[in-house]
């Protein structure tokens, strides 16, 4: 007698302990393997793109924060650039120097939080996410002591900063740098040889390069595929052109390479950190700019190398106060285009694993 | 740094290939027509001085008696950019070919300037709606929506 | 006055408790059966508690430290929360099979206990085949947790009701392959008389291959990190008891933990000596072992990630039942072969064989799965 068995549903979200926020995935299983799978999103959309148009420039520096919160200086950074090219400001090099600073910071803290959760996701009972938890805390405090805020920082400004860093951010930074290069070597003595984490990433989730690239995955994702591309590399925005550090490139695309890429990128960044502590010069953090921008008219497109990947701002102005168009390039988002094909044959078990591997943040998925 | 092509330049090129096909070029962006879209972006695909393999950014604009949809190309071997803009005149049934066969990315971007926009993506295998749910009335993005309220 | 339950020599037995004990068979198995219940219901609030705190001094964190000294009240606070819980049975689930599955759950996890020895004859009941019992009463608990998972009507509890069947019926094999050896050793199936054995030599010492594969086919069978499957929250929410809440929860969350103690107390007796030790009172070193080992699983719960089904599967099937085997077949060997032998020499044997073994295997042994085409 063959046994009959048939395909059944599993609806995973959008409230579910590993979707990262309210996603939902709709698999459709046969026993524990994934047959087919439907990414639902909006849980959390916010319309925030249609908002902006009702706001000055200035009143849509917050909205950035709230898109991708685990790193709002990078898209805080991202959207005050493509207004300054909009407008054609020039920004003071402190003001650079500064900006550099905060988003290597952001880019460890958000790897931070995206490794813990990922090895979260692993099943690695909150251990690994209290310990990257730790750093980020104390990078976490260095953003409020710059501008009062530990989540949505709101800090930079067209033409500049907010505000100057205070007198005693410098020696913190400087502490916390060198005391960093430690904390990621033992991640890495910790995670990488551990033989459960090394079975259940290795091999598991490969991006190919042809697809990586054909679905613009960004950031990690396209360079855990075998693709040198850093868009801090590529087309040096700010001051990274007088910087040295490597692009960390694995070559399978596993989600064990991911991982990788994102541990080795944290100390690319403190590499960075370092430099810029040298070289930052003294001077003003601002520019003068008006205070109710009017951009003259055009349109203008500015991406940066966020943590999650491309960060770019796409806006349109009719030379009002208001944007005319405001469009974000949510790499989160679009780093989910392939999901459906790269968890397609693994098991459930492996489908929370390739989705953390992937690290979203909800808020710049949905908007 | 990554150079964007000159699509003045690179417009002349097109028109040789395909004649009548370029609306307009100007420092920045090159617009095309929509019908010949397809074939422009196949061309800018393939051809290997060009070689665009990655569609960084793909979005709409509502400019009232027409939409333009961007779209952000990039070459990663070649480090060059362009920008390919093209135009939809049609308010009630806007629709424009999709680039799903040639760029994976255009997937979840056209589905989400369907949802907002309302353009229809002829050729895209899954055109639903992504952020807002089946049966919701208009469509956010455009300038009018809201207007009737 | 005693009447012969079980096994023939239930009069022996009753002779063998001290004087001083309550004469009569009714008296012992009552007062047992209450002492065992409060035994068990005070360790496993002390286990939530001390697993709280030492995950909390692993992860970096206080944990609970608000509810009486250092906490200690968290659990009763606990228990009062979850007995003033709704509870909720969902429309589609199975009512009966719903409502019988903690019960049935919780029984054999309890009855475990009537066989391990506290002290030198201090157990409800002496049976002479304790161990046959332990296994056999033990594996019963996966219906009970089938049971959940099937009369709950949700696809995570059925999922991690299967993942329970697959992955509690493969541990069984090694875990019980793992005891061969101790039984061989002590030449006795009843756990007093394997506690007795143990007068010189712990036979974690003698048996360390078979403590290993004990402690791994243990950690699956009650289903704790790294093979947690059956409730990975971050795949299937809750596993088997996505669906219970209040006092239908609480039994669950009992039973887990009685398993844990039930795992934590037959490691003590077979592989640490039991009751035995210097000094303290043999029922006070009884529980020092078993918080030893409880600590020990807290540990790795604290430390790994979770293995994938067919990991796990194959980790039991692949690695653990050739080890134990092997493990069965050098010690009836060596028994066979040197029949007077002191413990430490075997041990000692034992201990190379063991190391040899597990570099060898580790490195013969390759996790397949991965992708499958559909």
């Amino acid at each position: 007698m063959a046994f009959k068995t048939e395909h059944f549903m599993l609806n995973v979200g959008p409230q579910h302990p590993s979707t990262h926020g309210v996603f939902r995935m709709r698999f459709t299983l046969d026993g524990e393997v994934i047959v087919d799978l439907e990414p639902i999103f909006g849980y959390l959309h916010r319309g925030i793109e249609k908002l902006a148009e009702d706001r000055t420039y200035t009143q849509n520096i917050p909205f950035t924060d709230r898109l991708d919160y685990l790193a709002s200086m990078t898209s805080n950074q991202a959207y005050c650039m493509a207004v300054e090219k909009l407008a054609g400001i020039t920004v003071p090099e402190r003001a650079e120097y500064i900006r550099v600073i905060m988003s290597e910071l952001q880019r460890i803290a958000s790897h931070l939080a995206g490794i813990g959760f990922f090895l979260q996701d692993l099943g690695a009972f909150m251990t690994p996410l209290l310990y990257m938890f730790r750093e980020r805390e104390k990078i976490v405090d260095l953003f409020d002591m710059v501008c009062g805020q530990r989540l949505n920082y709101n800090y930079l400004r067209f033409g500049g900063l907010s505000q100057d860093i205070p007198p005693e951010f410098i020696p913190a930074l400087k502490k916390l740098v060198n005391a960093l290069p430690g904390f990621i070597d033992e991640y890495d003595r910790l995670i990488s040889e551990n033989e459960v984490f090394l079975v259940r990433t290795k091999g598991v989730g490969i991006l190919s390069r042809e697809m990586a690239i054909s679905s613009a995955a960004a950031g990690p994702v396209l360079r855990g595929s075998d693709v040198n591309w850093d868009i801090r590399k590529s087309n040096p925005y700010s001051v990274y052109d007088r910087f040295e550090f490597d692009i960390p490139v694995a070559k399978t695309g596993d989600s064990f390479d991911r991982y990788w890429v994102r541990l080795q990128e944290m100390r690319q960044s403190v590499r960075i950190i370092e430099q810029a502590i040298e070289q930052l010069p003294e001077g003003d953090v601002q520019a003068k700019v008006s205070r109710l921008l009017k951009p003259p008219a055009g349109d203008a497109y500015v991406s940066i190398e966020g943590p999650k990947g491309e960060i770019g701002f796409y806006l349109v102005s009719d030379g009002s106060v208001k944007p005319y168009r405001w469009r974000v390039r949510p790499p989160c988002f679009i780093n989910l285009t392939t999901l459906r094909d790269i968890i397609i044959g693994w098991k459930v078990a492996d489908a929370m694993v390739i989705f953390g591997s992937i690290d979203i943040v909800l808020g710049e998925v949905d908007r | 740094m990554t150079a964007a092509l000159s699509a003045p330049d690179l417009a002349a090129r097109l028109e040789k290939e395909f004649p009548g096909a370029i609306v307009e070029s100007n420092a920045d962006s090159l617009v095309v027509d929509s019908v010949k879209l397809p074939d422009i972006a196949s061309f800018l695909k393939n051809t290997p001085e060009l070689d665009f393999d990655y569609l960084t950014n793909l979005t709409a604009v509502d400019y009232k008696e027409h939409f333009e949809l961007v779209y952000h190309l990039l070459s990663i071997s070649r480090n060059h950019s362009l920008t390919l803009k093209t135009r939809c005149y049609d308010r009630e049934n806007p629709t424009v070919p999709s680039l799903v066969a040639l760029w994976n990315a255009a997937d979840l971007q056209e589905r989400e300037v369907y949802d907002l926009f309302g353009i229809v993506f002829s050729g895209h295998p899954n055109m639903k709606r992504i952020f807002l749910w089946e049966g919701f009335p208009g469509y956010p993005l455009r300038k009018d929506f809201g207007d009737g309220v | 006055m005693t009447m012969p339950l079980i096994g023939s020599d239930a009069l022996s037995y009753a002779e063998a408790l001290p004087p001083d004990w309550p004469g009569s068979f009714w008296a012992h198995i009552f007062f047992w059966v209450i002492l065992l219940i409060l035994f068990i219901t005070v360790i496993v609030l002390l286990f939530t508690w001390l697993e709280r705190r030492w995950l909390g001094r692993l992860q970096i964190r206080p944990g609970p430290n608000r509810a009486g000294p250092f906490g200690l009240l968290q659990p009763i606070a606990d228990v009062f929360k979850l007995l003033l819980k709704e509870d909720i049975v969902p429309d589609k689930a199975d009512k009966w099979v719903h409502w019988l599955a903690p019960v049935v759950a919780l029984a054999p996890a309890l009855l475990v206990f009537a066989v391990i020895p506290f002290q030198d004859g201090a157990l409800l009941a002496d049976l002479n085949i304790g161990i046959l019992f332990i296994l056999a009463v033990s594996s019963m608990v996966v219906i009970g947790v089938f049971m959940a998972g099937w009369g709950s009507s949700n696809k995570y509890s059925l999922l991690g009701a299967m993942r329970t069947i697959a992955q509690e019926i493969s541990y069984e094999i090694p875990l019980v392959l793992s005891i061969v050896g101790v039984i061989i050793i002590s030449g006795t199936l009843s756990l007093n008389e394997m506690v007795k054995a143990q007068q010189d030599v712990a036979f974690i010492f003698v048996q360390p291959l078979g403590f290993i594969i004990y402690i791994t086919a243990a950690l699956a069978e009650v289903a704790r990190t790294p093979f947690d499957l059956i409730e990975a929250d971050s795949e299937l929410v809750a596993g088997f008891h996505t669906e219970y809440s209040g006092m239908k929860f609480a039994l669950f969350f009992l039973v887990e933990y009685a398993e844990t103690l039930a795992v934590a107390a037959i490691a003590t007796t077979l592989f640490l000596g039991g009751w035995q030790g210097p000094f303290l009172p043999p029922w006070m070193w009884f529980i020092i072992k078993l918080f030893a080992v409880f600590m020990f699983i807290i540990w790795v719960r604290g430390t790994l990630p979770r293995l994938r089904i067919d990991q796990v599967m194959g980790f039991a099937w692949k690695f653990l039942l050739p080890l134990a085997l092997i493990n069965v077949v050098i010690t009836g060997v060596e028994v066979l072969a040197w029949p007077d032998a002191p413990l430490l020499a075997l041990g000692i044997i034992n201990l190379v064989v063991a190391a040899v073994l597990v570099l060898l295997m580790s490195k013969l042994f390759k996790l397949g799965g991965g992708r499958v085409p559909v």
